[in-house]
């Protein structure tokens, strides 16, 4: 069905990524049911079976075949989308790795969930970050707008012929999925403006299923053929799709009205900023009231939101770095036996090495397995940012040079 | 029934081509070969983690001149059934989605992703060729090896039977389950013309004879597929929207006096060479077992008609 006027509904975080899928005339799904992302699978079902969304679903048997369908979808040219979380992610790696592998620019959102055992359902981005290297470009949302905008955004990118890569839009479970606030649902002159639908009997142009000139994908090639020289690309692509990004955030914002920072990255009050903490996923966001009460307090601080993951905005935070003195960068994920314990503060501190800037990098990590951070508990971490930016003083009770804010003592 | 004669006249287009490097004698090269003279060239094949990725020709040659995907081992399935959803979404209705996939991808490692397409009547056409074992990495045991093989993994001989899973299949109610073998060209033939007209999930188990794993002469590959079937123990039948129908070259050997003895069927093949007598006795009883299955079938329907 058509959306003729832009709508404002009151959603919930799933049903926002549901209805994106649908904004983006989506035209093959295939997903599997799991907590907390279930909802988006409902969504669709109801779209689809409705005959609201003209979409082929594929409801198959396990998160495996999920992306084992996609890939097949996609390689004779259709755009796909699905969604899962946790373990159904894990459970998936081998064709995820296979999505990208093939150049396919797959969307899926990830309503993401700590990692068993022990069982965990609620926020916890171990999930996503456990397949950073897979070559999937990776981007966060921290609000129910920044769902359904990032997945507009990541079909633009995707399918940009200089990019051709599948892309996850990641956010926390629970925190995101299954509460609700107004999301502008946008109408389809706008959406075919900014996304036109893929033309009907053209595939990609590396992959397409053509009788007519019959193709065969991934044969086995031996060292001294290009494999080697294809994962190049994969990387070699995947960074440049830096300013493809850049570039689709600025449209984006032109035809939509709605500013994600430069894509890669969005500063929040970091002109005069003193110090700055990096965040992921809706803890950015809950950032930035924390810096307001703080600079209502009388303090210089600022927040930055790390929208991509991969690829990794080194350039941006090098000019973070240039600005203030101390960085405070927070994991709500873990990387264990990683200098720094966390996916993106070793990240940071990797960006950082080389580039002559003395900026220091306090790793913390927290909220894992859904663990409650109050907007209380982020004034701290500034706090605790600007008494090492005035002392040179780290806080107490680090663990293996990382803060594990809100850790339980364990005896 | 068509004869051999006129269909090499008829279907001389070549789909699968030669210079391809498959082994000598090979029975997946014989399968896929007129398999694809019956589908035609639109035609999708999926082909999971199997001998078929290797032969079909290392990057950059090719020896499929029709659309041909590698996949991985548990995804085959479900790839076809994206295939399928792409192509309806493009309203192109004349394609066919294809899977060619090895035992131990059907019978093992791809099971799961099977019964879920079955269950869907997703509309693809699912193969199985069937070497009884792991022959790409070198003669491991699958699911499907028979009793008493031996195999890299069972040097002794495998202890359990051969997982029916035609029959497994069939229990999902599907439109379409076949069984065929590499020594019948024609009925392979005529089965995958039938199977390409029928929408929904359609399921072809293809007993495919392999010289090195199985340890027979490569010239001697049509001459184990028949006396498979001629011992009675590789059955050959299609069940069509539930219906069970025995096919021609198995027909006769409803009667027990007709089959040639096992014994013909193993001794010539080396895997067997460690068969105990007891082993014997037991391939024996299970063809009888497998048989009596059948006539159970068969008195479903009208037993007249055999």
């Amino acid at each position: 069905m058509s959306q003729k006027e832009q709508e404002i509904k009151f959603i919930t975080g799933n049903v926002a990524a549901a209805y994106a899928a649908r904004s983006a005339k989506v035209q093959v799904i295939s997903a599997y049911p799991i907590t907390p992302q279930t909802t988006v699978v409902e969504k669709l079902s109801d779209f689809v079976d409705s005959g609201d969304m003209p979409a082929q679903y594929i409801k198959v048997e396990s998160e495996h075949s999920v992306m084992a369908a996609l890939v097949g979808a996609s390689i004779a040219g259709t755009r796909t989308f699905s969604a899962t979380a946790g373990q159904g992610l894990l459970y998936m790696s081998e064709m995820v790795h296979w999505a990208a592998g093939a150049r396919l620019p797959i969307v899926m959102t990830i309503a993401s969930r700590g990692i068993a055992p022990p069982w965990n359902i609620w926020a916890d981005f171990t999930d996503v970050i456990s397949q950073r290297d897979a070559g999937w470009l990776i981007s966060f949302a921290s609000s129910h707008q920044e769902i359904y905008d990032s997945v507009l955004m990541a079909y633009k990118i995707c399918e940009n012929e200089e990019v051709l890569l599948p892309m996850f839009v990641a956010y926390g479970g629970f925190v995101l999925s299954h509460t609700s606030k107004p999301v502008i649902i946008e109408p389809d002159d706008k959406l075919e403006k900014f996304l036109p639908p893929l033309p009907d009997e053209k595939g990609w142009p590396h992959i397409f299923i053509d009788p007519e000139r019959p193709m065969m994908h991934g044969n086995l090639i031996m060292p001294s053929g290009f494999y080697y020289e294809f994962r190049m690309k994969i990387h070699d692509e995947m960074i440049k799709s830096r300013h493809i990004i850049k570039q689709t955030a600025l449209e984006f914002e032109k035809i939509f009205g709605r500013s994600y920072g430069n894509g890669l990255i969005q500063e929040y009050k970091m002109d005069d900023a003193e110090v700055a903490l990096i965040n992921i996923g809706g803890l950015a966001l809950q950032a930035e009231q924390a810096v307001d009460e703080l600079r209502q307090e009388g303090y210089k601080v600022g927040s930055v939101k790390l929208r991509h993951f991969r690829p990794f905005p080194t350039e941006e935070i090098i000019n973070i770095a240039k600005k203030v003195d101390v960085i405070g960068v927070v994991d709500r994920d873990t990387a264990f036996g990683s200098p720094t314990g966390g996916a993106v503060s070793s990240e940071c501190k990797s960006a950082l090495h080389g580039t002559g800037i003395d900026t220091t990098i306090l790793p913390i990590i927290t909220g894992i397995g859904g663990r409650e951070v109050s907007v209380e508990q982020q004034k701290e971490e500034f706090k605790k940012l600007i008494k090492l930016k005035e002392t040179g003083e780290f806080p107490q009770d680090m663990i293996h040079g990382t803060l594990w804010d809100g850790i339980l003592e364990v005896k | 029934m068509v004869s051999l004669k006129e269909l090499q006249e008829t279907a001389r287009e070549e789909f699968f081509l030669a210079g391809n490097s498959t082994c000598a004698g090979c029975g997946l090269e014989l399968a896929l070969r007129w398999a694809m003279k019956a589908l035609g060239p639109k035609t999708v094949l999926v082909a999971p983690a199997s001998c078929l990725n290797v032969v079909v020709g290392l990057w950059p040659k090719t020896a499929s001149n029709f659309p041909f995907i590698n996949m991985a081992f548990a995804a085959a399935a479900a790839a076809a059934s994206g295939l399928d959803a792409a192509f309806k979404a493009k309203g192109w209705d004349d394609m066919t989605s294809l899977v060619f996939a090895g035992d131990g991808g059907t019978t093992d490692i791809g099971i799961q992703g099977i019964s879920g397409a079955a269950e869907r009547n997703s509309n693809i056409l699912y193969v199985c060729y069937d070497n009884e074992a792991y022959m790409n990495t070198g003669i491991q045991r699958s699911s499907s090896t028979p009793h008493g093989a031996r195999t890299t993994t069972t040097p002794f001989g495998k202890q359990r039977f051969k997982k029916n899973l035609p029959a497994i299949v069939a229990a999902h109610n599907v439109p379409y389950v076949a069984t065929c073998c590499t020594s019948y060209p024609i009925d392979l033939y005529e089965k995958f013309k039938k199977a390409k007209e029928i929408k929904g999930f359609r399921y072809i188990h293809i007993l495919a004879p392999c010289p090195p794993g199985w340890g027979f002469a490569s010239e001697d590959t049509v001459k184990i597929g028949k006396l498979a079937v001629e011992t009675g123990f590789w059955i050959l039948y299609e069940v069509e929207n539930g219906e069970f129908k025995l096919s021609k070259p198995s027909k006769k050997y409803l009667d027990h006096s007709k089959r040639r003895p096992i014994q013909e069927y193993l001794e010539i093949q080396k895997r067997f060479n460690t068969l105990s007598e007891l082993g014997l006795v037991k391939w024996q009883e299970n063809i009888e077992n497998a048989w009596k299955h059948i006539e159970l079938e068969l008195e479903l329907k009208d037993k007249s008609e055999y």
